[in-house]
């Protein structure tokens, strides 16, 4: 018996490559990235030949992942729960064309953002695309939900999704790896030649087959082995736990049994008869989720008329935020334990700017060129350099989304807002700013667009950037004027030079784009460590 | 057997690998063991930590509860008292570097913050920076405050040595004594108080 020390992102990609997986496709993002770089690093999965690379956006890793599909391989797709938004489009059709190899979507939820702009919980898409969710509670479930989840996938013939949260994607434990591994599919199309086609007539045919399917899929829910109903002789509450809370409740009771009958809830749809049997045996019910109250709703209905239901919506539990073990022990009327007060004295360390990092050397040098406007004019984006935010910086005034800062720049721009600036990284260029960029090109809006260049994608920790050696002749292809693309270095040495620069394209009556280009220090120290490595 | 450890410190100084080297050190014992950490965003300077629980019985939750952890494993001394709402009051031990890594301008006074940790019942606070140091391994100052908790942790010296011959064994055997002599001295430390 083979067990490995894996955190639960890697325990669902060394599951993946036993399950005969042909593809990976996502892009970085916390608490998802370490899934794709575990397969990217493996010599099992080199030697199977598995592709990994990163991909430009969720969309485009989505659709491809369909694709390998559609030529009858198993492919995953990975990324984290705002990746969802972004590969929205895919994923609502997939349920309607249906798979042909079998596919399965992870999405890494962060509740308490970690490192996140929301908490949103995946399970309401998969619930509302009406295709079935695994939601681990550890490690190992983690590994074998992944085989199951390709063999439900193809059994039905539908995408299947696997959700986790930043604790157990970031969470270690000891796995069993299954001895017997499975070979890849064979390249073979699917058989129903219309299937991926996706005209009204054939998308109201096969949507009416993916309603049929429901009732099969929570017959699977039934007799999974991964949902459990644990009886329990005083009947005065029922406990529904989903997913990582019944770690949460079980670490309530690890001295004294759990008198109360409890379900435990982690593939989707949830089963009517077991959740029936709680309802009718108990006199009250307590629902723990961790995220957002999904099934909790529903149980509770619009009118809240059947019998009392607790959890995130009556107060029992917070509305936002993680759950943890003493946040369930309240919930229960258990008293729980506490420590020591953090001492006042105790003073955060926020996250900053590198020492040395270039995108310091950027705002030094844009904030001396926008000194001569008014405030306001800054339009940022998602990564490292969103923290330009704080001080000694204070230098941006948006983030929101991926790509926003272009977009939201051109809307400031076009209200006569002038000027206006955005700043975007090179990785996040290529994810959703290049659609931007075209617009502002076509409506020759004036507009300054910076593309900090370190040659990595730095925030979620180095990963291959797909803008790298290509962001000039990108903006000239969109049609930016090749004199109005300017690259400078961020150094102290030619700030002057850098401020002269900025302030000259900011006073560009079109659209301009500066590309202040110098690597992450962090990355190179990175390369140069593995190069010595190499050495030896 | 059961013991819920917290190591924390600020990125960079070798908090998580002291975690890595319990864990291996736990599961070749045929411990149950979770390890929940905190990456986040990548910068370095940032506090870090991680909830480590070993059992010989299976584990529920992947963090500590509050008020149950066994011992806080800091190499510093002001981010091992932002971990003290899961100290276990009574029995918990505070063990960390005395010298505080000073990277934001309000990092309150050293005296006031050893003082602060020195009201923990249990605490061993000591200059782990110098000892190591003095072995010549400037960096190895989260393998002597590991040394000094092995103490407490349960777990032979031999195991966490074999750990560390087996994480860092591919970096050659100086490295390797490095951090296991720097695991002694710690030991040494804690023996002797």
């Amino acid at each position: 018996m083979e067990k490995l020390l894996l955190l639960g992102d890697e325990a669902i990609a060394q599951a993946a490559i036993d399950a005969g997986l042909s593809g990976i496709f996502g892009y970085p993002g916390t608490p998802s990235t370490e899934i794709i770089e575990y397969i990217q690093a493996s010599k099992e999965a080199k030697g199977k030949n598995i592709r990994s690379s990163w991909a430009t956006n969720e969309k485009t890793a989505m659709e491809a992942a369909l694709g390998m599909s559609y030529a009858g391989k198993r492919a995953m797709f990975t990324c984290k729960h705002v990746g969802m938004n972004v590969a929205a489009d895919p994923f609502m059709n997939s349920a309607i064309t249906g798979v042909n190899g079998g596919v399965v979507y992870i999405s890494a939820d962060d509740p308490s953002m970690h490192s996140s702009q929301d908490e949103q919980d995946s399970r309401f898409y998969a619930s509302w695309a009406k295709i079935p969710i695994f939601e681990p509670s550890n490690q190992q479930e983690a590994y074998d939900m992944i085989h199951e989840a390709f063999e439900l996938s193809e059994k039905f013939r539908l995408p299947v999704m696997l959700r986790i949260t930043t604790r157990l994607s970031h969470s270690r434990a000891g796995v069993v790896i299954r001895k017997e591994k499975r070979e890849q599919n064979q390249i073979a199309i699917p058989e129903n030649p219309k299937q991926f086609i996706l005209l009204p007539v054939n998308a109201r045919r096969q949507y009416k087959e993916l309603l049929a399917k429901q009732d099969g899929l929570e017959q699977a829910s039934k007799n999974s082995p991964f949902n459990k109903y644990i009886d329990g002789e005083n009947k005065s509450l029922g406990i529904i736990a989903c997913g990582l809370s019944y770690n949460y409740l079980m670490e309530n009771f690890t001295q004294t049994k759990c008198s109360y009958p409890v379900l435990k809830i982690t593939q989707y749809p949830i089963p009517t008869e077991m959740v029936n049997k709680i309802y009718q045996e108990c006199d009250s019910i307590l629902v723990l989720e961790e995220g957002q109250p999904l099934f909790e709703e529903k149980l509770k209905g619009f009118l809240n008329n059947g019998k009392k239901i607790m959890g995130r919506l009556d107060g029992t539990l917070t509305v936002d935020g993680e759950l943890n073990p003493a946040k369930v022990g309240k919930a229960l009327g258990l008293e729980v334990s506490e420590g020591l007060e953090v001492p006042s004295l105790v003073a955060p360390r926020p996250p900053k700017l590198c020492e040395g990092c270039p995108h310091a050397d950027t705002y030094r040098a844009l904030n001396e060129a926008m000194a001569e406007y008014t405030k306001g004019r800054v339009f940022a984006d998602i990564g490292c350099y969103t923290l330009g935010a704080l001080p000694p910086y204070n230098a941006i005034n948006t983030t929101v989304d991926m790509g926003a800062s272009i977009t939201m720049a051109k809307g400031a721009s076009e209200a006569g807002f002038q000027p206006a600036v955005a700043v975007i990284g090179d990785s996040t260029f290529t994810h959703s700013g290049m659609t931007g960029l075209l617009d502002c090109v076509v409506d020759n809006v004036p507009i300054t667009i910076i593309i900090l260049d370190n040659s990595i994608t730095a925030m979620t920790g180095s990963q291959k950037s797909n803008a790298t050696g290509r962001i000039e002749s990108i903006c000239e292809g969109i049609g930016v004027a090749k004199e109005h693309i300017r690259v400078i270095t961020p150094l102290k040495k030619f700030h002057e030079e850098n401020v002269n620069v900025l302030k000259e394209e900011i006073a560009y009556q079109g659209v301009s784009v500066v590309i202040p280009r110098r690597e992450c220090l962090v990355w190179l120290n990175k390369k140069r460590k593995e190069e010595k490595q190499k050495q030896k | 057997m059961k013991i819920d450890i917290i190591l924390c410190g600020v990125g960079g100084m070798g908090a998580l690998s002291s975690a890595a080297i319990i864990s291996q050190a736990a599961l070749d014992m045929g411990l149950y063991m979770k390890q929940a950490e905190t990456h986040g965003m990548a910068q370095r300077g940032g506090d870090v930590q991680s909830h480590l629980r070993l059992s010989d019985k299976e584990i529920a939750s992947d963090l500590i509860p509050e008020g149950q952890c066994d011992i806080i494993l800091s190499v510093e001394p002001m981010e091992a008292l932002r971990y003290l709402p899961f100290l276990n009051k009574k029995e918990g031990w505070v063990i960390t570097n005395e010298n505080p890594f000073i990277n934001i301008p309000n990092y309150p006074e050293k005296d006031v913050v050893l003082a602060e940790v020195k009201k923990v019942k249990n605490s061993i606070v000591f200059n782990a920076d110098k000892i190591a140091l003095d072995l010549g391994n400037p960096k190895g100052t989260n393998m002597v405050v590991l040394g000094a908790a092995s103490k407490y942790l349960r777990i032979d010296i031999e195991k966490l040595e074999n750990a560390i011959r087996s994480i860092f064994g591919r970096k050659g055997e100086e490295v390797v004594m490095a951090n296991i002599n720097a695991l002694r001295a710690g030991r040494e430390v804690a023996d002797k108080m």
